[in-house]
């Protein structure tokens, strides 16, 4: 066996399962894609989110409070080890209301949040003259927001890196560029083909991402997977005026401000449209004013990866146990929960009861 | 004020742009041209229509030459924005521009890139100081402002610009003190096999010995086959050092000679940005050291909608660029219908022999100036992205976790994602890849070009 | 650094550069009047704060980034100078709080 266990996929969610597993003294290899492969990876805003998760699927509610409460220490560590700063910060996130209706229909959303973890998630609404006080440039077209200090945001690329620090450090054996044509075999005894050359190991893992569906037929399992393009903007860096992280403005750790997002179903198209750009811009200037004379340094596509009831996805297959499949669009809020529960999920040492709430039996009633 | 379609949309008025726009306007095409400067004539013959006669004079024939073609472009009834700096640009032909800081959508049927070349950065320790600069500004500060460098001035570097601008310097009296030749040893020699062809183009190749001997003849300290080159300043350039290098018969070794200004330069590329953004495919030309887009021979990309002409697709010079461009405006005209089959074929034959003529030169200066793998690729210590202040050492270090293009190198280390966008440091950054992971440039790729291509406000954007 | 060849044959115009008042030639760029003018440095980088000065003049690399007329991160080698223009070095990342 040349394995215990075979990553297939290095992003945030290949990443982080891979840095735990191999911190469980597991012998793991990563199979990456490539320099242009589709990466949600490199498109990602940065949050380590709570508040709104879940509010229609309970079970997701806890697990993403769960996942944030772990940052502090995955952050620590990590950053320790690798020396890398992931500019983590807990200090609280806010979402911004542009109308009286938005902001109740936010108070309704996170009631529930409070609601299916028994209070655990804290939340305040703030209206315009308590938001203004915390962000003095708001305009007044926003209403209010909504706040939760259990929030916190991240330099999603030096999360990346880190993570791929850690892994070269554990010797986990990374091998970049690949194409898995074939997965075969069953617990104990997976063979992994990938440009022609066939790897064995005690288990595999999907977290391929978009990938996983096709990956997913090669052990028996059906994870239905969802594209879902979010163009996001990155602009020069300015002096520090945002200090909390929100949903569609958020001022990195180096000063530049990222403007997201969108939604959109246009299929494998990573690409960008002048018109959605306008919208999301428009929307950042309208709650703070200032930002029209600031200068965008780029804009781009990224393709999330949503599952059918944007839930994530923690499946063993029924057919070749050994195999899992790690489908999900937060990687950066759940990076924590992946290195720690899910990697010892995998390895048999961790049989978190939320975990069963993820499986795609929900998918296919 | 401008319209919001046109039958062929050129972005770019040095040669290649202009030529293209006469070609098209003299068949009736409805043609408009986007150029970022105040004034028609790109970099080579950047402000020729408002250059005095002693800016003539030091600039010498091949840059009043200009003229001509400016006159003519003026004249061709083509529409003309100058200060027209294109932000967005799609494989759809959907152009974005800014003119006077407001935000313009743009549709052609046919689309001509013409963005010229830039120069290849020549990344040595210490080239961010304050005082080293490209030999192509110094150029540019002589044209469009008539000034010259005052103080210490080293030159450095290889290629036929270095030495024009040694040339130009010298007639407008200006002391260099040293003249840094990085061309690697032996480049000459072996290029002399490629002479033959470049028989055609005699012409260039008097110009350069002459170039060559009136600089020899100033009593300039000349190096050759410099090794080891680097700037030395604490806040600005104070120095400029190298380990080894030969002047006359003589070896010389740890040389330091104080500077104020350094001016660097090892040939051009191609900016392909233009082209990369909207989906035309590229590919690795060896023999230039540049990314050309690939193109047949009236300049049509990879999209058959999209041309893409003169230094911007690849390095062929101002006379070649012109003719390519003429020869992308008349087929343009052809596939509009503006132009038979059989016009088509009488007007480009004489265009064609005259450009092959011009071309014939390439082989020889590509190779004679061909720059020194080591100046392509620096030592760990130099920095490669300016803008995000990153270095070789750093670029490897993410290599060596995996990294296999400069894509993911970025994500790793921000190199390429500042303001620049990567526009000075990509060429570096897919070289030392390249050479780390020992794969042709072809496999290792280039930064994907996102928008904005040139700066916008997030206002200007939202009220496009 | 920098010196013209000859009187500025269109004329000049005053321009105020870090406070100062400069006659420079009429239609030259705000990068080439700032190296007439002898600064030192542009700009300072918002990463190191090391100081730089116009590199490549032909609107690549970013380098000579100032404040022009009040606006943050202009390319002063593409921007004209004109009469009364205020120019200030770049200082780090943007300020757009005092606009």
């Amino acid at each position: 066996m040349d394995q215990d266990c075979i990553v297939i996929g290095g992003g945030l969610v290949g990443s982080a399962v891979a840095y735990g597993l191999s911190g469980q003294n597991q012998k793991v290899a990563i199979l990456d894609g490539g320099d242009r492969s589709f990466r949600a990876s490199r498109g990602n805003f940065g949050l380590v989110w709570v508040q709104g998760k879940g509010w229609d699927y309970p079970p997701y509610a806890q697990w993403c409070l769960k996942a944030a409460n772990l940052w502090p220490e995955f952050s620590r560590q990590l950053g320790e080890e690798t020396g890398t700063d992931l500019c983590y910060r807990r200090n609280g996130g806010m979402h911004f209301c542009v109308n009286e209706a938005e902001l109740e229909e936010r108070r309704k959303i996170l009631e529930q949040n409070a609601l299916h973890t028994d209070g655990e998630f804290q939340y305040e609404m703030l209206d315009h003259a308590a938001l203004a006080e915390k962000v003095p440039q708001i305009s007044n077209a926003v209403v209010g927001a909504s706040y939760s200090h259990l929030d916190g945001h991240v330099d999603p690329l030096s999360l990346l890196h880190a993570l791929h620090q850690g892994i070269n450090r554990q010797d986990v054996t990374y091998v970049p560029s690949q194409n898995v044509s074939e997965i075969s075999g069953k617990d104990g005894e997976f063979r992994v083909v990938s440009n022609g050359k066939t790897r064995s190991a005690g288990k595999v893992v999907l977290c391929a991402g978009l990938g996983n569906q096709r990956l997913g037929e090669m052990v028996g399992m059906n994870i239905p997977v969802v594209v879902d393009r979010g163009q996001l903007m990155i602009t020069e860096r300015i002096k520090p005026f945002l200090d909390w992280p929100t949903l569609h403005v958020r001022q990195t750790g180096e000063g530049t401000v990222q403007i997201g997002d969108s939604h959109e179903k246009v299929g494998l198209d990573d690409g960008t449209d002048p018109a959605i750009l306008q919208k999301i811009v428009q929307r950042a200037v309208l709650m703070f004013p200032f930002l029209a004379r600031v200068r965008l340094v780029r804009a781009w596509g990224a393709l999330r990866i949503m599952t059918p009831d944007g839930n994530p996805i923690y499946q063993q297959s029924e057919t070749c146990p050994g195999a899992y499949a790690v489908t999900c669009h937060s990687g950066v809020t759940l990076a924590a929960i992946h290195a720690g529960t899910v990697a010892e999920w995998i390895s048999g040492k961790n049989d978190d009861p939320l975990l069963s709430r993820f499986g795609t039996d929900r998918l296919h009633v | 004020m401008i319209d919001d379609r046109y039958e062929l949309l050129i972005i770019g008025a040095g040669p290649a742009g202009m030529a293209a726009a006469c070609e098209a306007a003299s068949h009736g095409i409805r043609v408009a041209v986007l150029d970022n400067q105040a004034a028609p004539g790109g970099q080579i013959y950047r402000n020729v229509d408002r250059a005095t006669n002693r800016q003539n004079r030091v600039l010498g024939k091949d840059f009043v030459k200009g003229r001509s073609l400016v006159e003519q472009f003026k004249q061709s009834g083509g529409s003309y924005f100058p200060g027209a700096t294109v932000w967005f640009l799609d494989e759809k032909r959907r152009v974005g521009v800014l003119i006077d800081d407001k935000s313009f959508f743009v549709d052609a049927d046919k689309l001509l890139l013409a963005a010229g070349a830039q120069e290849r950065p020549m990344p040595i320790k210490g080239w961010q100081l304050p005082g080293v600069m490209t030999a192509g500004a110094g150029q540019i500060l002589l044209k469009s402002a008539g000034m010259v460098p005052n103080g210490r001035l080293v030159l450095a570097g290889s290629g036929p610009l270095l030495l024009l601008l040694a040339y130009q310097y010298l007639q407008a009296g200006v002391k260099i003190d040293a003249l840094i030749d990085t061309t690697p040893r032996g480049a000459i020699s072996r290029s002399l096999g490629k002479l033959f062809e470049a028989l055609p183009a005699a012409d260039y190749l008097l110009k350069g010995v002459k170039m060559m001997l009136a600089v020899r003849r100033a009593g300039i300290p000349i190096y050759h086959g410099v090794e080891g080159l680097s700037a030395i300043g604490e806040e600005k350039l104070e120095a400029v050092r190298f380990d080894t290098g030969k002047t006359g018969f003589k070896k010389v070794t740890d040389c330091e000679l104080r500077a104020d200004t350094l001016l660097l330069h090892q040939g051009v590329i191609s900016n392909i940005r233009l082209p990369l953004a909207a989906g035309c495919e590229i590919e690795w030309d060896a023999g230039q050291k540049n990314w050309a887009v690939t193109n047949d021979e009236w300049g049509r990309s990879s999209n058959a909608d999209i041309y893409v002409v003169g230094d911007g697709s690849r390095i062929s010079g101002a006379e070649a660029s012109a003719l390519q461009g003429r020869l992308a405006g008349m087929h343009a005209s052809h596939q509009l219908g503006k132009i038979s089959d059989s016009k088509l074929e009488v007007l480009s034959g004489p265009v064609v022999k005259s450009r092959k003529r011009h071309l014939s030169i390439r082989p020889f200066l590509d190779s004679c100036y061909t720059p020194s793998p080591r100046y392509l690729v620096p030592g760990d210590d130099t920095l490669v992205c300016r803008c995000e202040e990153i270095t070789a050492g750093e670029i490897r270090q993410a290599v060596r976790l995996g990294c296999t293009g400069p894509n993911q190198v970025k994500s790793f280390t921000r190199c390429g994602m500042g303001p620049c966008q990567g526009g000075q440091c990509g060429s570096t950054v897919s070289l030392i890849i390249a050479e780390q992971l020992d794969k042709p440039m072809a496999e290792i790729g280039c930064l994907r070009v996102r928008p904005p291509l040139s700066p916008i406000t997030l206002g200007q954007l939202s009220e496009a | 650094m920098f010196k013209t060849i000859e009187e500025p044959a269109e004329g000049a115009v005053e321009i105020l550069v870090e406070g100062v008042a400069h006659r420079v030639p009429a239609n030259i760029s705000v990068a080439a009047a700032a190296l007439l003018c002898g600064l030192g440095s542009v700009r300072e980088t918002p990463v190191s704060g090391a100081g730089r000065l116009p590199y490549c003049m032909m609107g690549v690399c970013f380098d000579c980034l100032m404040k022009i007329n009040g606006q943050p991160n202009q390319r002063a080698c593409q921007v004209t100078v004109a009469a009364d223009m205020t120019v200030e070095r770049q200082l780090g990342a943007a300020e757009y709080e005092d606009l």
